[in-house]
């Protein structure tokens, strides 16, 4: 299929969007979403209107999941694939609409009209299942809701006019603390710090102790110090905005709700820095968030808190620009989300050096989590020490924490750190429970024994995920979804990451189709410790934490599917006869093996 | 700032900003590496390279030497994990080495051979990989890309063609060439382009050179490639 | 004391050329003294049928057909040592080249679509292995105890790797001795 891409189309884009090789994403971000996939010959007159190589640009294009290289529909369907959907039925419903649709998952229609397929989380794990069409989420299926896409899309109703109703969704704020209750006008935290002068602005985030909130729990003082002491005139602030870890939806409110507080923490990093630059990097799953954050970012220009000489003084210019992301976890990943920012593909950089002196195109760059950046308001208006004097020795102030899985009420609860993992199971109403996962796929299960643990860094750190199982769930499958989302999503620039995260989704999958054997088990530790060891990247190196833990606190769900002591193949020995029966039109004695009994000795 | 650290309990001096294998390498000892390459910058995907610095695993290639460091490179633990590196990378391509060119002045194999890995362990995944046999000069056989993205790099940094890049993510990632019919002939590339000159697998093969060296009689046949890494020719050598 | 008998070895070749059976041979005088230590049970050497209990088991070739599972896992039953003897039933070698093609488009390539075939039926005689779907190296099989890597690996290869295993030593083949071409 050749189709004719209309020059004024590119055009258009390229004005909208920039036309230099570091917009390569964000044009293709743009050309997607107009003409639905990216046809080899616009790539090719892409390439070449950008100067750059025709290879270049169908790199990039090929390394994220939301842009295809070839017809992928005009409704591009996604299920959320976290267990959490899973858990609420979401791959019933992702049968139903398949078959209503008369599509199989993954393959384009007949008629070119859908195509229906699943994604890592969405970030919508207080009201799923959930799922993106194109660019917009909808969450709260059911069969009726199911129903109702169905029809808009079998009357090719376009996304614009469907039902706002549909894309309706709730912050499910359940627990708010400092941060959710704080009623900040916009430019009070800002006037506050810089009434402190830049100095006496870091001296209060020293003081705060404040930590990253994305993750690795950096001091963020000494992070702003670094950028703004790096050589170099040209500095940057970048907000993660990334979201992936499975679970976790906490930016995704901040970012609905109190984006004033996060921009105004973008400024704030900007005064203490020196920056000049901003960029959110926004997550593809979050699209349909763009067109509000935009109208914050307006507003705030145009109350003079973002642009040049913010609060009138000279010399204070700093704005903040929107890059969307396409569908890739490790972009998340601070050195993965430069490279994206600069239009290349998402892979991470080697450290040293690292961001505060080499970052967005080699400046000196601070990236910050939503939250925390959101967090360093409330230091601004009420100084560093009252910020200091809730929650932990080493973790101060509060942590949100996205609340998902079998509990009454899934939402987003704010807590001063050090709370017990008990305590947010009974405020969240969660019984019966197995184990927790807090911090994402990429974090700790908890087992009951250990549900008086402390989230804090001192003890069980955690990104904000924390998802609930209770004893009806299999652990076994929640590890195997986990295994399943980091292959999907390593980048595949590292050995020990590409494979190992494709032969330990392999093993994984060898237990649950009942061909496990003991030997299994040893080859699994094996993975995990290479993982762990060689990986390039924070993916890598996480990726065997749920399998470790489970196997470690919950080794029977493994145990259970070992059918043999000793060794049994991956594949079915039997099934791998099948075309041959089928070409012989055999189906005797001899047309047969017995797959199921593996020799042990 | 200049020092010296310890690899193997052996005192390693080093100057400033250099790596940990590129001061090992000064000091006439070797740390295994595919990806790396003397003409150009560390690049940190095969990993190969890795070593123990205070209980945690480094690139050695791409990890600044610093003062005082106990590396351990060359040990039963290091090597184990590096044999596995390599038995991933035999088994997520497809590795005949008895119906290859290249066999007998392949890296990964001659690696393959000094670490002593007998048997790839994994289940292959015998990928479907194609091989492009467009070009008059050139062929590429997918199969046994490792991407160290060398290709890539000389191709971008050295020839100025760009001719590849990679695509796509994790184990589906792979190479594909400057041209929209997707064949290395509707390329510019050129036979003597360092590029085609550089792969240290089998993939990018001159056309009509096959067996000009008995296999029994080629680069490793001759010499571990602990020795022949070292030597100061193999800078720019294929 | 280690009962001094003589060590049972029985051998293979599944899918594979018969070339690590010549290499084999070609260990030539060694032959003699390794006979003075083992005896042979199953064997393309001997007459044997079947494979009885042995203590090593040399298997040649992966596995392409039905009947290279049934005589495989009877040499895993059977022998307490088994090992990989060469490229093929460490990777599949050759045969494995196949691995991307759909068997059912090669037997009707070889077999239906070829003019002049007068019989255009893909042969169904129960006597004969049905084709697996890919050709797998041996230790995708069944559990493999040792690999001995070549193409075929040589004479002298083989011999150090068998006066290994018979003196009790673990087998280990290395520098201009190790070759996977
Ligand atoms: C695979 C991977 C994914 C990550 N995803 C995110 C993310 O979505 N959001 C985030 O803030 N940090 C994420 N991080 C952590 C970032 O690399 C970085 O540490 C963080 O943005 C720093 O901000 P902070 O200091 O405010 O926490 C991720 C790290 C890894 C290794
Ligand atoms: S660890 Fe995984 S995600 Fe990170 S660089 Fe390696 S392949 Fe990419
Ligand atoms: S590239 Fe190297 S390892 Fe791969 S088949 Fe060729 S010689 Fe063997
Ligand atoms: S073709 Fe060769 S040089 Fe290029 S990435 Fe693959 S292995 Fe490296
Ligand atoms: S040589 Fe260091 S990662 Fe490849």
């Amino acid at each position: 299929m050749t189709t004719e891409v209309p020059q004024s189309l590119i055009d258009e884009v390229l004005t909208a969007v920039g036309s230099t090789p570091d917009r390569l994403l964000q044009i293709l971000v743009g050309l997607q979403s107009r003409l639905d996939y990216l046809p080899p010959a616009l790539i090719s007159r892409l390439a070449a209107r950008l100067g750059i190589a025709r290879a270049r640009v169908e790199g990039v294009a090929g390394f994220y999941s939301f842009l295809h290289l070839a017809p992928a529909g005009r409704y591009r369907v996604r299920f959320s694939d976290n267990i959490v959907d899973r858990m609420l039925g979401s791959e019933a419903l992702s049968e139903a609409m398949c078959a209503r649709l008369g599509v199989r998952p993954g393959e384009l229609s007949e008629d070119g009209r859908v195509m229906i397929s699943t994604t890592s989380c969405t970030g919508m794990g207080d009201q799923g299942p959930a799922l993106l069409v194109n660019d917009r989420a909808i969450g709260r299926l059911d069969p009726q809701r199911v129903s109702e896409i169905c029809d808009l899309i079998l009357h090719d109703t376009p996304l614009a006019a469907w039902p706002p109703e549909l894309f309706a969704i709730d912050d499910n704020i359940r627990r708010a603390d400092a941060l959710l209750t704080s009623h900040l006008a916009p430019g009070s935290a800002l006037a506050a710090a810089m009434a402190l002068g830049r100095e006496g602005w870091l001296a209060q985030v020293q003081a705060s102790r404040l930590r990253g909130r994305g993750g690795a729990g950096f001091t963020t003082a000494v992070k702003w110090l670094a950028c703004r002491d790096a050589p170099g005139e040209r500095k940057v602030v970048v907000c993660n905005a990334d979201e992936g870890e499975p679970g976790t939806f906490k930016d995704r409110v901040l970012l609905h709700r109190h984006a004033e507080l996060v921009f105004e923490g973008m400024t704030l990093a900007a005064w203490a820095t020196g920056a000049r630059e901003g960029f959110l990097y926004l997550r593809g799953e979050y699209a349909w968030l763009r067109p509000r954050l935009e109208a914050v970012l307006a507003a705030r220009r145009a109350a003079g808190l973002l642009g040049a000489g913010i609060l009138g003084a000279t010399g204070f210019d700093f704005d903040i620009a929107i890059h969307l992301g396409a569908g890739a976890y490790v972009c998340g990943e601070e050195t993965s989300l430069l490279e994206s920012l600069e239009g290349k593909r998402g892979t991470p950089r080697i450290r040293p050096p690292f961001p505060v002196t080499h970052g967005y195109l080699g400046h000196p760059t601070v990236v910050n989590n939503v939250e925390t950046l959101a967090k360093t308001c409330l230091i601004a208006r009420d100084g560093g020490a009252a910020f200091a004097a809730s929650g932990t020795a080493q973790s101060a102030g509060t942590k949100l924490l996205s609340i998902s899985g079998d509990c009454a009420r899934p939402g987003v609860y704010e807590y001063p750190f050090g709370v017990s993992i008990q305590q947010v199971l009974d405020d969240c109403g969660a019984v019966d429970v197995l184990a927790v996962q807090v911090g994402g796929a990429s974090g700790v299960t908890i087992a009951p024994y250990e549900f008086h643990r402390r989230i804090a860094f001192e003890d069980v750190p955690s990104a904000g995920a924390f998802m609930v199982f209770d004893s009806s769930r299999d652990i076994f499958e929640v590890a195997r979804n986990f295994v399943h989302f980091f292959a999907h999503e390593s980048c595949g620039f590292c050995t020990p990451c590409r494979v190992g995260t494709a032969l330990l989704k392999g093993y994984m999958d060898k237990l649950a189709d009942g061909h496990g054997a003991l030997q299994d088990l040893a080859d699994i530790d094996w993975l995990d410790r290479l993982l762990k060891n060689a990986s390039h990247c924070g993916l890598g190196s996480s990726a065997p934490n749920p399998v470790v833990d489970t196997l470690l606190k919950f080794r029977p769900a493994y145990e259970r599917r070992i059918q043999h002591a000793d060794f049994q193949p991956a594949f079915d020995l039997d099934g791998a006869l099948a075309r041959a029966r089928e070409m012989t039109g055999r189906d005797d004695a001899g047309a047969h093996l017995d797959s199921g009994t593996g020799v042990i000795r | 700032m200049s020092g010296t650290f310890l690899l193997d309990g052996q005192p390693v001096p080093f100057e400033p900003g250099q790596t940990i294998l590129e001061a090992a390498r000064a000091a006439g000892r070797y740390i295994p590496h595919l990806c790396w390459h003397p003409d150009f910058p560390p690049h940190g995907s095969c990993k190969l390279c890795i070593v123990k610095v205070a209980g945690r695993h480094v690139s050695g290639c791409a990890m600044p030497a610093k003062e005082g460091w106990e590396v351990e490179s060359d040990t039963p633990e290091m090597n184990g994990e590096r044999r596995a590196l390599l038995q991933m990378l035999f088994v997520e391509g497809n590795h005949f080495c008895p119906s290859c060119e290249k066999s007998g002045d392949c890296q990964l194999q001659a690696l393959a051979y000094d670490l002593e890995m007998l048997t790839p362990r994994f289940d292959h995944f015998f990928p479907d990989r194609p091989v492009d046999a467009s070009h008059p000069e050139v062929l590429l056989d997918f199969n046994r890309c490792i991407y160290c993205e060398l290709c890539v790099r000389a191709s971008r940094d050295k020839d100025g063609k760009s001719v590849f890049a990679l695509t796509n993510r994790g184990i589906h990632k792979h190479l594909v060439v400057n041209a929209e019919s997707g064949r290395l002939a509707d390329t510019d590339f050129a036979a003597d382009d360092m590029a085609a000159n550089i792969c240290p697998v089998g993939v990018i093969l001159h056309k009509r050179v096959g067996f000009a060296v008995a296999i029994g009689e080629r680069t490793y046949d001759r010499a571990p490639i602990h020795e022949v890494a070292m030597r100061p020719e193999a800078a720019s050598d294929d | 004391m280690i009962e001094q008998r003589k060590l049972r070895v029985a051998t293979v070749s599944l899918a594979g050329c018969f070339g690590c059976h010549m290499s084999f041979l070609d260990i030539d005088e060694h032959l003699f003294e390794l006979l003075e230590r083992i005896e042979f049970d199953r064997s393309p050497l001997t007459d044997i049928k079947h494979c009885g209990p042995c203590d090593i088991g040399l298997v040649e070739g992966g596995v392409c057909n039905a009947e290279n599972v049934h005589v495989l896992r009877e040499f895993r039953a059977n022998c307490r040592t088994l090992v990989a003897l060469g490229a093929c039933a460490i990777n599949g070698g050759l045969p494995a080249q196949r691995n991307h093609l759909d068997i059912g488009a090669c037997l009707d390539e070889v077999y239906r679509s070829r003019p002049g075939l007068a019989r255009a039926q893909v042969p169904n005689d129960p006597e004969l292995p049905l084709l697996l779907d890919k050709v797998h190296p041996i230790h995708e099989v069944v559990r493999v105890d040792y690999f001995l890597p070549g193409c075929p690996p040589s004479g002298e290869a083989i011999w150090k790797f068998l006066s290994d295993l018979v003196n009790g030593r673990t087998p280990r083949v290395t520098g201009p001795l190790l070759h996977f071409d």
